[in-house]
């Protein structure tokens, strides 16, 4: 990744790094002579993001992605490496006056919007709660303004302000999560599997919806899933994240059309097609390894029908293999694997 | 501006409750609607004593020792004063004392409720969302306290106050040191509950929207977790009045509570307990009575608002 050291994009993320202590206390440990337990949920995860572009991590539960969402939202202290929104340094500290100031650009929507709301506050208490945190608007008058029309840019009415999130569907609830993640201006907001708890017809609406706020406002989108479909459809470009690693980082496009890392050759062979049914199909070989305990070489050579010694041994890095497309993958850097078709594939 | 007025915004709040569940539930349960109504009978008697107690069992120069020792409902021998409830040893009016008597049970009751529930929720909350060495400390000490019997902490913390006062205070302060033991003895119900809540609580996604957006812990605890931990919490606080006013009666029967000058409902029944083998029984019946129906009525209420409360029993 030569290219990453000119000029900065919006969002940058380098070598990212979080280990979780998992360990029993320490007298328990010498007691039962049992070993410290470390996962290494994240590791060397590195990307940057354009102004106004959607960026996806995809991968399996449990390979890092939410983590990677939570540093970047300073909701975890990165163990290293450092995430640069507009040329501010945010996971270096909360106090100073400089990254306070990105923090109000920066906002999350979270997985589950039964969760996601307190659910003894009052609608347009919880969408003004970052206004009245930031200090944006000073008289009740003018926030009660921001308020209502919040409610109707998400499509709600402005008189749901006084009732509580008890009285919404999933649907309606991650409306009013998104209206209250835009009440600070953001311009770079973290989404964390925003529509994996919803219904798929609900699903969509909410996607529109994001897509058409991301014109009007220019927004800037990290997005996480493990929907192959729902990425597809929102994301410029994709990263494929395996057990804490970026294995293959690519445009959307070339990801679906000419995926190299076997494991994203799995994953897009695994998505459920109509068309498809009554074939075999190739089925997803294996489970995640312990992360406690994570293969040696490349963590991915224990369900990878192309491993050869020398990924058990050695760590790939990433290459770049077309334009703007990079694999972490001793077989595509040696040649061995050729570019998956899944678009060919699925009209045969 | 389509906001709904404060005002029809209240009625429509009003309207809710009435027809919440909880509601419902209370319509639905004739114990719980007696039980309500004698504590809001005592309570009301209590607050309204100074009205409508006939006399002042605190003021001597309304008693006549001649009175002493009339049953209940029968003219007394030589004055021919005729008392409800009877009168005691020193002509005191068994009702009147008992009004004033459940007043001060209460008054101890409640205060000491309030301090245990200050206490043990803001550590529990402290505990609960901080975790790490103050959780450790606070739990550790809340589980050496539930080891020990609340009457005998109770007594143990009172004792040591009264012997840090002036002896010339200490009847002034007994009330007040009563308050305090009692609380002290019964925060640790709180503190646990509160933990366990907060431990759920503070995983949930919307404390994670608000460190989002750099809200201060303080300000999450107190306007996010808080909120959310509360239910339990009115639960074992009725409970906890109950226990509270047993306690006080339990301390000021063995003697060391309320000074004799202000009898509370325990100093009332310690005082009949003289009397009860000469044959004046109702000295000590109608103010035991009244520490039963006090604390039955509470208990029950507390029993109700937990499966009221409680979704799943319902």
């Amino acid at each position: 990744m030569d290219d990453i050291n000119r000029t900065p994009a919006f969002v940058e993320v380098q070598s990212l790094c979080r280990t979780f202590d998992l360990s029993k206390p320490l007298l328990n440990r010498l007691l039962e002579r049992e070993p410290r337990k470390i996962v290494r949920a994240v590791q060397d995860v590195s990307f940057r993001i354009n102004k106004g572009e959607t960026f996806a991590l995809v991968g399996e539960s449990g390979c890092g992605k939410s983590t990677v969402a939570k540093m970047m939202a300073g909701l975890l202290s990165p163990e290293r490496g450092s995430v640069v929104v507009d040329e501010v340094n945010v996971s270096s500290g909360w106090r100073s006056q400089r990254v306070r100031q990105v923090r109000r650009r920066l906002q999350m929507i979270f997985q589950d919007p039964y969760a996601s709301l307190n659910p003894r506050w009052r609608v347009d208490w919880i969408i003004s709660e970052p206004i009245r945190a930031f200090g944006l608007l000073k008289s009740e008058k003018d926030i009660a303004d921001r308020v209502a029309e919040l409610l109707t840019l998400v499509k709600l009415s402005p008189e749901d302000g006084v009732k509580y999130p008890h009285e919404f569907s999933g649907g309606q609830r991650q409306r009013i999560a998104i209206a209250r993640a835009l009440s600070s201006n953001p311009d770079f907001i973290i989404c964390d599997e925003p529509t994996s708890a919803l219904d798929v017809s609900v699903q969509a609406q909410i996607l529109n919806l994001m897509k058409d706020l991301q014109d009007e406002f220019g927004l800037t989108y990290l997005f996480i899933s493990h929907d192959l479909a729902v990425v597809r459809y929102m994301a410029k470009r994709i990263g494929v994240m395996y057990l804490g690693r970026i294995v293959e980082e690519a445009p959307t496009d070339a990801l679906f059309k000419a995926a190299r890392h076997p494991y994203t050759q799995m994953l897009l062979a695994a998505v459920p097609d109509i068309s498809m049914s009554g074939k075999t199909r190739e089925r997803v070989q294996g489970e995640v390894p312990n992360p406690l305990d994570p293969p040696a070489g490349c963590a991915f050579h224990p369900r990878c029908p192309f491993a050869f010694q020398r990924c058990k041994t050695e760590l790939p890095l990433a290459i770049e293999s077309g334009a703007d497309h990079y694999v972490a993958c001793h077989g595509v850097d040696e040649d061995r694997i050729s570019v998956f078709n899944a678009m060919v594939e699925a009209a045969e | 501006m389509a906001f709904v007025s404060e005002s029809s915004h209240q009625k429509f709040l009003i309207a809710r409750a009435w027809d919440s569940d909880i509601a419902h539930s209370f319509r639905r349960s004739p114990l719980t609607m007696t039980a309500a109504f004698l504590v809001v009978l005592i309570i009301g008697s209590a607050v309204l004593a100074p009205y409508i107690a006939p006399h002042d069992p605190f003021n001597p120069a309304t008693l006549n020792l001649l009175d002493g020792f009339t049953p209940p409902m029968e003219p007394n021998a030589f004055t021919g004063n005729t008392y409800w409830l009877g009168t005691d040893d020193q002509g005191r009016d068994v009702f009147s004392a008992i009004l004033y008597g459940s007043r001060i049970s209460l008054f101890v009751g409640f205060a000491a409720v309030v301090f245990a529930m200050v206490l043990g929720v803001s550590l529990g909350l402290l505990a609960g969302f901080l975790g790490g060495w103050l959780d450790t400390i606070i739990m550790r000490v809340a589980d050496v306290q539930l080891s020990f019997p609340s009457i005998l902490i109770a007594l143990l913390i009172f004792g040591i106050a009264q012997g840090f006062i002036a002896p010339q205070h200490r009847e002034e302060m007994a009330i007040w040191v009563l308050i305090v033991a009692i609380g002290l003895s019964d925060w640790v119900q709180f503190a646990r509950t509160v933990r366990g809540a907060t431990l759920v609580e503070r995983n949930k996604e919307y404390v994670q929207a608000a460190r989002v957006i750099g809200l201060p812990p303080v300000l999450i605890m107190i306007r996010h977790v808080l909120p959310n931990v509360m239910g339990p919490v009115l639960v074992i606080a009725t409970i906890g009045l109950a226990l509270a006013i047993i306690t006080e009666a339990t301390l000021s029967f063995l003697g060391v509570g309320v000074p004799p000058t202000q009898p509370s409902l325990g100093t009332l029944i310690r005082i009949g307990q003289d009397f009860l083998f000469s044959g004046e029984w109702w000295i000590i019946l109608f103010p035991s009575l009244t520490l039963l129906a006090l604390a039955l009525s509470v208990n029950l209420l507390g029993d109700w608002l937990r499966d009221a409360l409680n979704p799943k029993l319902r």
